[in-house]
């Protein structure tokens, strides 16, 4: 029989081995998988985990795209994984983004067509501002009302999302763009755009802000009063409370943080890669950076990666069914392996497997 | 006559740790046989290989002369044996018959089932309405409900594990008449404590254990109590010293302070009033859920009260919260180490941090200064001798003396003014406890007030200047502890614990 036997302290080779096994694990089961479907399995995973970066034929378009995706599902998770250490579960991510990009959005319309340099600034702190306020909305409720933020925060995307329909179709629609839906592009006009900072990487600001808040986020968590407090609430509640941690305080700020950062995320998007607001520039980032944080266990450094890696399997997944002709629900199927495999093995960083043989007499 | 159970050379190993080495000895019929040592000195793994819980690695046991290896609990039950935990396990928004319905394979009609319950409460002057709320009962009254489930299967074992530490002196009283009953019929009982007072009046037979090795049997009668702690703990242990001295100005004074509990389960604090003055140790007994916790919470400052309810040294301190109490000297460790005086997964270095980050100036501007807060970790460990590898261990790693050592020490390291511990010493082996105690009085007699609440009698008269009860939270008038006898200290908890419900009850 199998048996899980708690380690005293986490491994750390498992910590390390874990993650690369499991990509291991997961090219030899899709590798099967995509045999069985007739096509070559050497091939599909060289597509999906090579060609993106390395290929003469895509990677100039595809490299670029690797931190494009990966920058908001990091700015994202990194803001989540402070409430998720402490207990705080902000599932509406992806409303604070949509309302981040209509806040940020609308400040830049609003001044349209200067070109100040002060405009985008502007329209990042009314992003920060947007995202903030709109996770406000389940953290006060929690404290003062004792609801519950997960229902909260994830109802009130769908809010966001009618909002969104609302501003794109309506009050921020493009005045010239003669009745169709969405609004002034503000990636190719100075003053409100995002631009690429260095040519052909994708790195655009929003990517910068993603790697500024990973080392700031390991710095707190690990040399600041405030990440340790974040993690005592999340490990031993009452021992928090003991220790003089404010419980609703800091309900307010992990929400507030996740809230902003993912506000900024969707302000940098708009203004970026997606170009304006339209009625579905949101591709599901909040929810993803869900996965993305947990995948990194929840850890800034850990987020980097998985954020990386998921980005990866998104851009490669969408090339082997261009190159190859894989369906798409197969590449679904080989997300899911990847995810399967990396969290099984993490049980395997806190807890051993023992073999127990036969009872002794 | 044949022995009811008889084990031989059982041996049961853990990575890092022989838990049982090689332990044989015997339980007649109708014997009531203590199973007696420290903490970790392997009583409870002993016992759960008897139940059915962990399996020897060598070594047999025999049962009625039959051999006997029962594979899970149920086998076990099914053989005659029963046990009644330490640590209960009942849900509390449940009456007494569901509960004990809940432990059956196959419960009888609820009316049934509470017509039994009746029969064998009375048959053992065991108090019980099988109709109430397990959330309403006292710790003993819960304690009744695992017995009673226990005699239902009609055992020819019962294990009991340390069953009076949560039990005031009547009650105690009450629970040996019963013990002895079900030994007149023949039921033999291993009984497992420390309190070597509780098992010269009540035991037959006593094996000792120390390191997981038996160390030796006597009858328990025939010999002292300071006989048997020498066996248990392999050497003499000091009764804590202490000088007389007169008590200085009042350092803490409370006042009308009533608190509404956070659950429905926990208890209400009904005008507690008590001052501690400087080089004081006051006791608090009481049976555990009469407002303990509650009242550690108050004077934690995790739950605020109004101001003027709590003044330390002439300020009011009542709407402060823990940490701003710190910085003026009330410091306290609550009782249960793990989750509330310690988070379990994090380092000792990271634990010293919980309380001691203000007093003791482990951060600066807002960062924590780790090298510090090692440091204090260390200090903590080498001036309470902490059993453990070093500061980085996590806490839920250290066994639970040693954890208290390091939580205790934690406190008084930082120099309080006033302390307050609940349980300082609740499941910590002989020579651990008496180093906290003693500490607890140095600490008095270098000029702090201490307030220790606390569930072990002996203790609390063997430390306190002044002792009170806290029952049904309500606190008592103190009164000087010396010269205080076990009965009147249990007419202060308030005897028995509702006696008179249950008769009314049953009468209704």
């Amino acid at each position: 029989m199998i048996r899980l036997e708690k380690r005293p302290q986490p491994s750390r080779g498992w910590v390390i081995g874990g993650p690369v096994l499991a990509v291991v694990l997961t090219m030899a089961a899709g590798g099967l998988m995509f045999a069985a479907l007739g096509k070559d399995p050497v091939e599909a995973i060289r597509i999906i985990f090579w060609d993106p970066l390395f290929s003469q034929q895509f990677a100039s378009y595809s490299r670029p795209q690797l931190l494009v995706k990966a920058g908001p599902l990091i700015l994202i998770a990194i803001g989540l994984s402070l409430g998720f250490r402490a207990g705080i579960w902000n599932i509406g991510a992806e409303g604070q983004y949509i309302v981040g990009a209509i806040c940020g959005a609308a400040f830049g319309l609003a001044f349209w067509p200067s070109e100040s340099p002060l405009i985008f600034p502007g329209m990042v702190l009314a992003g920060l501002l947007g995202g903030f306020l709109w996770a406000m909305i389940p953290a006060l409720l929690r404290v003062y009302a004792r609801t519950n933020e997960i229902l909260v925060s994830l109802l009130l995307v769908y809010v966001a999302e009618a909002m969104l329909a609302s501003a794109a179709t309506g009050w921020l629609r493009n005045p010239e763009g003669s009745g169709f839906p969405g609004s002034r592009t503000l990636s190719r006009h100075p003053g409100t755009d995002n631009p690429e900072l260095i040519a052909g990487t994708g790195m655009h600001w929003g990517v910068l802000a993603a790697f500024v808040a990973v080392i700031a986020a390991y710095v707190v968590m690990n040399r600041h009063v405030l990440g340790y407090q974040i993690r005592l609430a999340g490990e031993a509640p009452r021992a928090a409370r003991f220790g003089g941690v404010n419980a609703g305080r800091l309900v307010i700020l992990c929400m507030g943080v996740s809230g902003a950062l993912a506000g900024a995320a969707g302000l940098f998007e708009v203004s970026g890669p997606a170009g304006r607001i339209s009625i579905d520039f949101n591709v599901g980032y909040g929810f993803t950076a869900i996965i993305v944080a947990f995948l990194g266990r929840l850890n800034p450094v850990g987020i980097l990666l998985a954020g990386l890696l998921l980005a990866l399997t998104f851009i490669g997944g969408e090339l082997a069914q261009l190159m190859m002709g894989i369906p798409a629900p197969a590449i679904q199927a080989f997300q899911g392996m990847l995810l399967f495999f990396l969290l099984a093995l993490d049980l395997l960083a806190n807890y051993r497997i023992r073999l127990k043989g036969r009872a002794p007499a | 006559m044949t022995a009811l159970l008889e084990i031989e050379g059982l041996t049961k190993a853990y990575p890092g740790v022989v838990a049982n080495d090689a332990v044989s000895f015997s339980v007649q019929p109708g014997e009531v046989h203590a199973l007696l040592g420290e903490n970790g000195a392997g009583k409870s793994t002993l016992v759960k290989m008897i139940y059915g819980l962990v399996k020897p690695d060598r070594g047999a046991m025999r049962l009625r002369g039959a051999a006997y290896a029962p594979s899970e609990p149920r086998a076990a039950r099914a053989a005659g044996v029963a046990m009644v935990f330490q640590h209960f396990s009942l849900f509390e928004a449940l009456s007494v018959a569901e509960n004990i319905a809940l432990g059956m394979e196959n419960p009888p009609k609820a009316r049934d089932l509470a017509e039994r319950i009746r029969s064998v409460s009375e048959t053992y002057g065991l108090p019980l309405d099988p109709f109430r709320l397990v959330g309403d009962l006292s710790a003993g009254e819960r304690q009744r409900v695992e017995i009673i489930r226990c005699l239902l299967q009609d055992p020819k074992l019962l294990i009991m594990d340390e069953p009076t530490s949560v039990l005031t002196p009547q009650e105690v009283e009450i629970l040996f008449h019963t013990l002895r009953k079900l030994s007149s019929e023949g039921t033999a009982i291993l009984y497992i404590s420390h309190k070597l007072e509780e098992i010269r009046t009540l035991c037959d037979a006593a094996t000792i254990l120390r390191l997981g090795k038996k160390v030796g049997e006597c009858t328990p009668r025939e010999v002292t109590a300071a006989h048997m702690a020498e066996l248990m703990v392999g050497k003499s242990l000091s009764v804590p010293a202490r000088d007389d001295h007169e008590p200085g100005e009042v350092l803490l004074h409370v006042a009308g302070l009533s608190v509404t509990p956070a659950s429905p389960f926990g208890m209400p604090l009904r005008h507690v009033g008590l001052e501690v003055r400087a080089g004081e140790v006051l006791g608090i007994g009481g049976v555990a859920g009469n407002g303990q916790d509650e009242l550690l919470s108050a004077l934690s400052g995790e739950t605020p009260v109004s101001p003027g309810a709590i003044t330390l040294q002439g300020q009011p301190v009542g709407h402060l919260g823990p940490n701003e109490r710190r910085v003026l000297g009330l410091l306290c460790a609550p009782e249960e180490r793990l989750g509330h005086a310690a988070a379990p997964d994090m380092s000792l270095t990271e634990n010293a941090v919980l309380t001691g980050r203000i007093r003791q100036g482990l951060d600066a501007h807002g960062f924590v200064n780790w090298g510090k807060a090692r440091g204090f970790a260390e200090a903590i460990i080498a001036r309470f001798d902490v059993r453990t590898p070093g500061p980085g261990v996590a806490a839920r790693a250290l066994s639970g003396g040693n954890l208290q050592k390091f939580v205790i020490g934690r406190e008084i390291l930082q120099d309080p003014t006033v302390l307050v511990v609940n349980q300082p010493t609740w499941g910590v082996d002989a020579s651990a406890a008496a180093a906290i105690r003693q500490a607890l009085l140095d600490l008095a007699q270098g000029g702090a007030a201490v307030i220790v609440i606390s569930q072990d009698l002996d203790e609390l008269l063997e430390i306190s200047d002044r002792f009170c009860a806290l029952n049904e939270g309500r606190l008592s008038a103190p009164r000087p502890a010396r010269g205080l006898t076990m009965e009147e200290i249990g007419l202060m908890l308030g005897g028995a614990h509702d006696m008179h419900d249950v008769a009314a009850g049953a009468g209704a």
